[in-house]
């Protein structure tokens, strides 16, 4: 295996003076290529800190970060953005759907907005991962018309959208009854055991984290095992 | 950016009522805008046909010499004559430029014409006028004399005269009857009065006569010539790039109808100035109204921003979707506001069949392409503020809302 990405003494604060919050306190991390991870750790730890870094969204106050060989410290704001688009798909817990929006143009559009357009391409691997997702009779609902896990499900095939190295998930199953959370993590392993994809999810769930092969807990901002 | 324009377009048509809303808003200021554009340019034409409508736009007259000056060798000036009252220089050429004129772009009528001043005499009465030769066949050339007659006819032969109702009236005259006109050259001439008309202007009612050319020869003692040149354009606001045009081409001095009118033309300017005073209120009034519905657009989609951010939008993407949004307003609503206006104008009479009493609307100046384009144009600019406001929003914070 080789690495995807390395963060290495990684310190990120909020606020300035006695206001001053440090999250992450030199945290270190190194994910494989094609790794399936859970993100434990208690209430402000630091993992939705981790996350939002790790997916180019914030910049750690000090620190490195690299990516498939890329320094995204440095990079501005406008080569972060590019590369996320490329590299990285996000689910989130509350799915965050584009609520005017039907499924397929959600799953569609980190492509399209990449491309400038939908292409038929792009709408024909939408389709297609809205099937493997067991949504293909839902491919043209507005969004805001579907059940909770299937909205999840369609973020998940957003987040795969343009086959990126890394999907981020942040409490995936969060929202979900039992049997939705189940769909949604069977879906993910598969797809991490079919294609490769590297998924880092954090979770309070300790059930989930038993599904991922690798466990991270993170406690008061560092790697604590 | 079809894609942009696409999340745009899905965003207004998502909320349908607080679209239509905004672009009601944004027709009825253009709405204002037409309809003022049409009553300001309308009053303005109105005032212009009613005042100088009548009257020539460009003016030729022969230049009077300079009065004659004698000077003694030591450059003393011993004697100078004194300039006569009445005009005596004539525009020997006259002829020759009248065909040159009317080939001049705009120049719709040209009317040589000999005028003077005289006595009309009838039986004891007398009344002191102002005589104007005209060619026949171009009686109406530039005083719509066929239009404004009540009795008779404006045809002008030998022998023949017209005036006014006012002047008739005075001398007791009726059609046929002879009377005798005496010329400030001491000429007098037996004449037929042939029509009389009405114009509504006093002192033409009152005082105005016009006879033939061939009349005013006589009474003139002028054999060649004429006295001046009046010219009628279709445009009565290019008059002074006309007048220059006739100056560089003839060589005569040329003189367009606004270098009288200075006052007019001042109240002209002052009701136009009025005018884009309340045109660019209305324009405020919609760049303001865009502006605000955008920002509160802004703030109730931050978390779609987020989202799309995250997802590799990046703030160009998002500027232009809600930029996009403020030109899609401003289009809907500049065309609603000018089909709107158009409709509004079309009960109006026309320019020409401008009744009294009622507003005088042109519907042809509604400037409806500068309403639309302006609008557009506000609605952009309105939506930058937003736009960037857009662009700005921290994924993080947006998402976590």
């Amino acid at each position: 295996m080789t690495a995807l990405l390395e963060v290495s003494e990684l310190v990120k604060t909020f606020g300035t003076g006695e206001a001053e919050t440090r999250v992450l306190r030199g945290l270190s991390l190194t994910l494989e290529a094609g790794e399936m991870a859970a993100l434990l750790g208690p209430s402000g730890s630091g993992k939705s800190t981790l996350l939002t870094i790790l997916g180019t969204l914030m910049k750690p106050t000090s620190g490195s970060y690299t990516m498939l060989g890329r320094d995204l410290v440095a990079a501005d704001d406008r080569a972060l953005t590019e590369f996320r688009n490329r590299h990285i798909g996000f689910v989130f817990q509350f799915h965050n759907l584009l609520p005017d929006f039907t499924a397929l143009e959600n799953v569609v559009f980190p492509t399209a907005v990449r491309m400038g357009r939908e292409t038929p391409a792009a709408r024909q691997r939408g389709r297609e991962l809205l099937s493997r997702m067991g949504l293909e009779a839902r491919i043209d609902f507005p969004s805001a018309n579907l059940s909770g896990g299937q909205k999840q499900r369609v973020a998940v095939a957003r987040a795969l959208m343009n086959r990126p190295e890394l999907v981020l998930a942040d409490e995936p199953t969060g929202n979900l009854d039992r049997v939705s959370a189940t769909q949604v993590m069977d879906l993910i392993a598969e797809i991490n055991r079919d294609e490769g994809t590297t998924f880092l999810i954090s979770t309070h769930d300790e059930k989930i984290a038993g599904l991922c092969r690798r466990q991270i807990v993170v406690g008061d901002g560092v790697v604590t095992g | 950016m079809l894609y942009a324009l696409k999340i745009a377009t899905r965003y207004l048509t998502a909320s349908k009522s607080q679209t239509s809303l905004l672009v009601l808003g944004v027709a009825v200021g253009v709405f204002i805008f037409i309809f003022m554009s049409a009553l300001i340019g309308g009053l303005a034409e109105f005032i212009l046909s009613r005042t100088v409508g009548d009257i020539s736009h460009v003016t030729i007259t022969a230049e009077e010499r300079d009065p004659a000056i004698l000077i003694s060798p030591d450059g003393q000036i011993l004697a100078v004559v004194e300039r006569g009252r009445s005009r005596t220089a004539t525009l020997a050429e006259a002829a020759t430029f009248v065909p040159l004129i009317e080939t001049v772009p705009g120049v719709v009528a040209v009317s040589p014409q000999i005028s003077g001043a005289g006595f009309l005499t009838r039986g004891a009465q007398v009344a002191q006028v102002s005589v104007t030769g005209l060619e026949p066949g171009r009686e109406s050339a530039i005083l719509n004399l066929d239009g404004y007659m009540i009795q008779g006819s404006a045809r002008l032969g030998t022998g023949l005269i017209i005036l006014g109702e006012t002047l008739a009236d005075d001398l007791s005259l009726r059609l046929g009857q002879t009377l005798r006109l005496q010329s400030s050259s001491g000429v007098s001439a037996v004449l037929t009065l042939s029509g009389i008309y009405k114009t509504g202007n006093g002192m033409i009612d009152a005082s105005s006569t016009y006879v033939g050319l061939s009349t005013a020869r006589t009474l003139f003692a002028l054999p060649q010539g004429v006295t001046r040149i009046e010219i009628k354009l279709a445009d009565l606001n290019t008059a002074d790039a006309t007048a220059l045009r006739i100056r560089a081409l003839t060589g005569l001095d040329a003189v367009p109808w606004t270098d009288g009118a200075a006052q007019l033309m001042e109240a002209l300017n002052a009701q136009a100035q009025t005018g884009y005073f309340l045109k660019s209120f209305a324009l405020i009034t919609i760049v303001i109204g865009v502006a605000s519905a955008l920002l509160l657009s802004t703030y109730r989609r931050r978390p779609e921003i987020g989202i799309m951010r995250a997802m590799g939008a990046g703030r160009g993407f998002v500027i232009f979707v809600f930029v996009t949004q403020g030109a899609l307003i401003g289009l809907m609503g500049g065309l609603s506001g000018a089909a709107l206006g158009y409709l509004a104008l079309l009960p109006f009479p026309s320019r020409d069949d401008f009744q009294v009493g009622t507003l005088p609307m042109d519907i042809m100046q509604g400037s409806y392409g500068l309403a639309i384009t302006l609008t557009v144009i506000g609605a952009i600019l309105a939506s930058i503020l937003p736009a960037r406001a857009a662009a700005r929003v921290d994924p993080v914070t947006a998402i976590g809302q």
